[in-house]
């Protein structure tokens, strides 16, 4: 049976029956099936999302794509120049780099055994990409009521369903890390299940790093 | 470092809503099994009957092209019938039946116990199977896709009120593919990393069997192919509900940018859907030749090659749209090229049965078959590389002939393969090998009958997706001669399905290794325990399994070795360690992954989802989206393996 000293580095961590322990046995995640190392030294979970991930870029790529095709070939209504915000769209991107780092710190957190400061990171990134959420919907409120839709020009389809799917990503993104929060406070979440934050991590981190692509192709490319 | 999760012993509630299932045999253990050969039997079934499906709507497209004016469809029903035969054979035959074929047989050949995710393996399953359903039930929801398995736009993209197309079938046609899709990332995702990290020791890669190899290709080609054909359909859909303007020319769109997007997916599918049939053929051939794949390393990197080359040649599907002399030279060029791996591929095989103790068993045959009408297909696909023919060629049945050669003539008959040299590992019997052989025979005179005239009607201008043609044009005797060659396409099949209940109600054992086979699969019980290997297999070669059972005497000959000989010398050590796979343990403590509800309840969401979407009825939202989050957070809480 586990116990409690089977976490890594020994360190005692708050376990309630039911928990989940991870055992340091170097074998696969789902399955014990033999002592020996990965070949890739990447846990299967890890690797996992690396490959969903590297999925996702040409999905954000095509859309990117499509949006570069389409710069100034709308035919009429609104252009990017009549429209864009810069100063308050760079405010908001700068909160979103900065759920970055209050995710590393999340992570550093979980993984030195200190559940309270990781509760406290986590909500702050989920916060932080929440407002960047909110920051997009004032600008998709405001750019409407300027008369742009999905069906003005092309630079409304096109822009809308970038910045769209990206902000789905966000909003996916901010439902797993409350759920992480909701684990941590129902003692569900342990010190060995780091990776668990990890994962979520390397998840909020692209999509992160995406809208750095987004936001320099839409908002700072010259004409 | 890496980890593994176990669960304390439980005193309070349990932590997930549903009682844990615990049974792994009887009818209700498939709806919750994690087990990777049951999830590869239920692949395998549902691709054979959806290639039964696409057989019937094959079966009428030929009936109304049997004469000139046929008058047994109208044209919109042929319409649906050709588009709904090639989105079919493609994502619900081809693609499945090679998941089938790698969930089965990954893990054995690389010594695992199971794959890296088995919920996900489930999930995956069943996605494919609630898309396909999702995209059938449009039959009688307002009409079945009509648009293409390709979906060109603007004819798919114009909204339903302009008249393009009639019914909502694109929309069902689109939000099932992006269904489908997300079954075959996951899907592609656990091979991945099944093959990368669950190898038993010493299955180095270079010591892997070429299916494994190839279907490690796949996968990535699956992983990076999916996002633009999914990209794509998010636009049409768009397009057509919400009025988008990504594809209405008279708006600055670009209804090119959709055929780019279509053919970077279309074109690396084309390899995903050979590349498996390339791999079962070089497990069939060394084992029916009694010798070792003929340069091994070089089938392996062909088949990396075509991968990677596979990215670089999507234009030729568009020679005809106008691109300019620079891109379509390019990639005419690069088209070119991307025969030389296969070319090299084909003559390894040839080297492989050459000199070999040849035994013409029905997986032999169908494999030979595939290299033949293989390299026929790929002959005419290199004629399209030169692009003032393939000007000459685009949209008749000379485009038909071809991609059925390679299609039909290559992965059908590679399957086929599959199915008679692995059927005694899987159900524990063999199949009848005279009727086998029957279906062979069959099926390659149906098929040259079916197919090789389409070159020559094409040559002389016949169209593709034309649903009658007049009696003047010389086209009849050679419809009428395609026609009948379906109808026997069709027999074979037929006395495939007589062959798997006539074999099944024989039942002649198969017994371990009834072909002698060469790899992991073979050293393991018919049909194997569910833990697969009572102990972990290391390995010490490539083809491990053969050099378990032979070596070789001064002269080169080989020579059998006796089961349990002395233990100093160390082929028969490992011999003797590989007996007691059989005898020494029973499995008991071996810690396979629990069943689950949860695969099936998240799958069970997305169908609702679609019909949301294409709907536009919010009410559909309330089951799609609570049995969604419903399945994933149980599923999160709920561990992979249960403590006994």
């Amino acid at each position: 049976m586990a116990t409690v000293d089977t976490t890594p580095d020994g360190a005692p961590a708050r376990l309630t029956p039911g928990d989940v322990v991870p055992v340091d046995s170097g074998g696969q995640a789902e399955l014990a099936h033999g002592a020996h190392e990965q070949p890739t030294g990447l846990a299967n979970a890890k690797l996992a999302m690396w490959l969903f991930l590297a999925s996702d870029c040409l999905f954000f790529g095509a859309f990117i794509t499509a949006y570069l095709l389409y710069r100034d070939r709308s035919v009429s209504g609104p252009t990017p120049q009549d429209l864009f915000n810069i100063p308050f769209t760079s405010v908001t991107s700068f909160i979103l780099l900065m759920s970055s780092l209050a995710m590393v710190l999340a992570l550093a957190a979980v993984q030195r055994g200190d559940y309270r400061r990781f509760r406290i990171w986590i909500l702050a990134t989920a916060l932080f990409g929440a407002t960047f959420v909110g920051g997009q919907i004032y600008e998709f409120t405001e750019f409407t009521r300027k008369g742009l839709n999905l069906d003005t020009n092309l630079f409304g389809s096109s822009f809308y369903v970038l910045t769209g799917l990206h902000g789905t990503h966000v909003i996916i993104g901010i439902v797993w890390l409350m759920s992480l929060w909701g684990m941590s406070m129902q003692g569900r979440l342990t010190q060995g299940d780091s990776e668990r934050v990890e994962i979520a991590g390397l998840y909020w981190h692209f999509v992160d790093i995406v809208w750095i692509v987004i936001f320099t192709v839409i908002y700072l490319l010259p004409k | 470092m890496t980890t593994i999760t176990r669960s304390l012993p439980k005193t309070s509630t349990p932590a997930v809503p549903l009682r844990r299932p615990k049974s792994t045999t009887g009818f209700w253990s498939w709806f919750t099994t994690v087990d990777h050969k049951k999830i590869g039997i239920m692949y395998g079934a549902i691709a054979l009957l959806f290639f039964v499906i696409a057989g019937i709507e094959a079966l009428l497209i030929r009936l109304q092209l049997a004469g000139p004016n046929g008058t047994v469809l109208t044209a919109s029903q042929y319409n649906t019938l050709f588009t709904m035969h090639g989105t079919t054979m493609v994502f619900f035959v081809g693609m499945p039946m090679a998941v089938a074929f790698g969930n089965y047989f990954v893990p054995l050949q690389i010594g695992a116990r199971d794959v890296a995710f088995p919920r996900i393996n489930a999930f995956g399953f069943w996605v494919v199977l609630a898309g396909g359903t999702f995209m059938y039930s449009s039959f009688m929801l307002g009409g079945a896709p009509n648009g293409g398995w390709f979906g060109y736009t603007p004819l798919t993209s114009t909204p339903i009120s302009g008249g393009a197309l009639p019914g909502r079938g694109v929309d069902f046609w689109a939000v099932g593919l992006v269904l489908l899709g997300i079954g075959s990332t996951t899907s592609a995702i656990n091979f991945i990393v099944t093959i990368l990290n669950m190898r038993a020791p010493g299955m180095t890669l270079m010591r892997m069997p070429v299916f494994t190899w190839m279907m490690l290709v796949t996968a990535f080609l699956t992983l990076f192919a999916i996002p633009p054909l999914t990209a794509a359909l998010i636009m049409v859909f768009f397009d057509r509900n919400f009025d988008t303007l990504f594809f209405v020319a008279s708006k600055g769109g670009d209804p090119l940018l959709y055929q780019n997007l279509f053919w970077i997916f279309g074109h690396p599918e084309v390899y995903i859907l050979i590349l498996p049939g390339m791999g079962i053929v070089s497990e069939v051939l060394p084992v029916f030749s009694r010798k070792p794949l003929f340069g091994y390393s070089v089938v392996i990197f062909s088949g990396i090659a075509i991968g990677f080359l596979g990215w670089g040649v999507w234009v030729h599907h568009m020679f005809t749209t106008g691109l300019g002399p620079i891109t379509i030279t390019a990639f005419g060029l690069a088209t070119m090229l991307i025969a030389i791996p296969t070319g090299v591929k084909i003559f390894n095989w040839l080297g492989t049965v050459y000199g070999g103790a040849v035994k013409l068993t029905t997986a032999m045959l169908f494999s030979l078959g595939f290299v033949a009408m293989f390299t026929l297909g790929g002959l005419s696909g290199v004629m399209h590389s030169i692009v003032p023919a393939d000007t000459q060629q685009h949209d008749t049945y000379f485009v038909v002939a071809h991609f059925h050669y390679v299609l039909f003539g290559g992965l059908v008959f590679a399957i086929f393969s599959g199915f008679y040299y692995w059927w005694p590992k899987i159900f524990g019997h063999l199949l009848d090998e005279r009727l086998g052989k029957l279906n062979f025979w069959v099926m390659l005179v149906g098929f040259n009958l079916t197919f090789f005239p389409m070159h020559f009607l094409g040559l002389t201008g016949m169209p593709r997706r034309t649903y009658r043609y007049p009696a003047n044009m010389g086209w009849t005797g050679l419809n009428q001669i395609v026609s009948v060659g379906g109808f026997i396409v069709a027999l074979a099949t037929l006395i495939f399905v007589v062959n798997i209940i006539y074999s099944a109600i024989k039942r002649n054992p198969a017994g371990n290794d009834p072909w002698d086979g060469r790899s992991l699969e073979w050293s393991i019980p018919s049909p194997p325990p569910e833990y697969n290997f009572a102990q972990t297999p290391i390995v010490e070669a490539r083809d491990d399994w053969w050099h378990h059972k032979y070596t070789e005497d001064e002269d080169g000959r080989l020579v059998a070795l006796p089961a349990g000989g002395s233990d100093d010398d160390p082929p028969s050590a490992v011999i003797a360690r590989a007996n007691e796979h059989e005898t020494a343990a029973d499995g008991h403590g071996i810690h396979l992954p629990s069943p689950s509800f949860y695969p099936l309840v998240v799958a069970a969401g997305l169908p609702f989802l679609g019909y949301a979407a294409v709907f536009k009825n919010m009410w559909f939202l309330i089951p799609g989206l609570g049995l969604l989050l419903f399945g994933i957070y149980a599923w999160g809480l709920e561990p992979g393996t249960e403590e006994h």
